[in-house]
């Protein structure tokens, strides 16, 4: 199996919020806290784009690598994961995250800001599989369910897909085939410009 | 005199060992099972895989991923 992987196809986020609610929900995430968020770009104009984003569990993760505690650490499915009882709320994660998916309660004595949480891909964290002391401090373990993601699953338009990087690879790619449009929907192509992405690629030591 | 002795030793040794008791202060997070060893919570585990063959939940993940993501695979 390869990494477990989030990816969300802009041709077809409507923008429902679907996927907040149902991870609030699966997780019961306290007020104040949203692992997952939709995002619209060119909000109002017309042919706004919306992305539903958490944590990517990135391959090489920022927050880990700043975390002064050493209070992260990745599965062998890819999902990043962190251990609530090291965490000490300093918030580092959150400013070297580049998506914001640290995300702080603040329900302690005076505002006070509690310890990090964050989208786990549904897979828990490190207390035994579907244990309460694991749904409290973590969510659901889904993963350990054998399901997918609830964001991802109760997705109306299934333009959020999780799972095996490979498969969701292939189910993008195959929609962008069928539909012989979608591959500019984010990344280097958009950011940089390609001719697959509608855009001329720029050329070299050309300034705009 | 033995008294004062004996007593001195008790405190001596409980103090010696009070340390004992305390939470290990070791650096780095708890082991984490994996997945496809499978959850506590059964009535919430889908059927129709192995808990504890990796082999078996990939193939319900993927076989998951395929039926409840990929609608080209259901609409001709």
């Amino acid at each position: 199996m390869a990494r477990m992987k989030f990816i969300c196809d802009a041709e077809r986020c409507i923008e429902c919020n679907g996927c907040v609610t149902a991870c609030k929900n699966e997780h019961e995430v306290p007020w104040g806290v949203n692992r997952r968020r939709v995002v619209t770009l060119n909000d109002g104009v017309p042919g706004e784009k919306s992305i539903s984003v958490a944590c990517m569990h990135c391959s090489d993760a920022p927050c880990m690598a700043v975390c002064p505690v050493n209070c992260f650490y990745k599965t062998d499915e890819g999902v990043v994961l962190h251990d609530k009882d090291v965490c000490i709320g300093c918030g580092y994660c959150s400013y070297a995250c580049p998506f914001g998916a640290p995300q702080f309660p603040s329900q302690g004595t005076f505002g006070v800001r509690g310890k990090m949480d964050k989208c786990t891909f549904c897979a828990g964290g490190p207390e035994a599989n579907g244990s309460q002391a694991e749904f409290e401090k973590y969510g659901r373990n889904r993963l350990a369910e054998g399901k997918l993601p609830a964001c991802a699953e109760m997705c109306s338009t299934k333009a959020l897909l999780a799972g095996d990087g490979d498969v969701v690879a292939d189910i993008f790619r195959n929609r962008v085939v069928k539909r012989n449009k979608g591959a500019e929907v984010w990344g280097w192509g958009t950011a940089y410009g390609s001719a697959q992405a509608g855009q001329k690629p720029q050329a070299e030591g050309v300034k705009k | 005199m033995i008294k004062p002795t004996l007593a001195l030793l008790v405190a001596t040794s409980a103090m010696a060992l009070s340390a004992c008791g305390e939470k290990a202060q070791t650096l780095g997070t708890k082991n984490d099972a994996s997945p496809f060893s499978g959850s506590t919570s059964v009535a919430f585990v889908q059927p129709g895989w192995q808990a504890g063959d990796k082999t078996s939940w990939e193939r319900q993940l993927n076989a998951r991923a395929q039926y409840g993501q990929n609608d080209h695979t259901r609409s001709p």
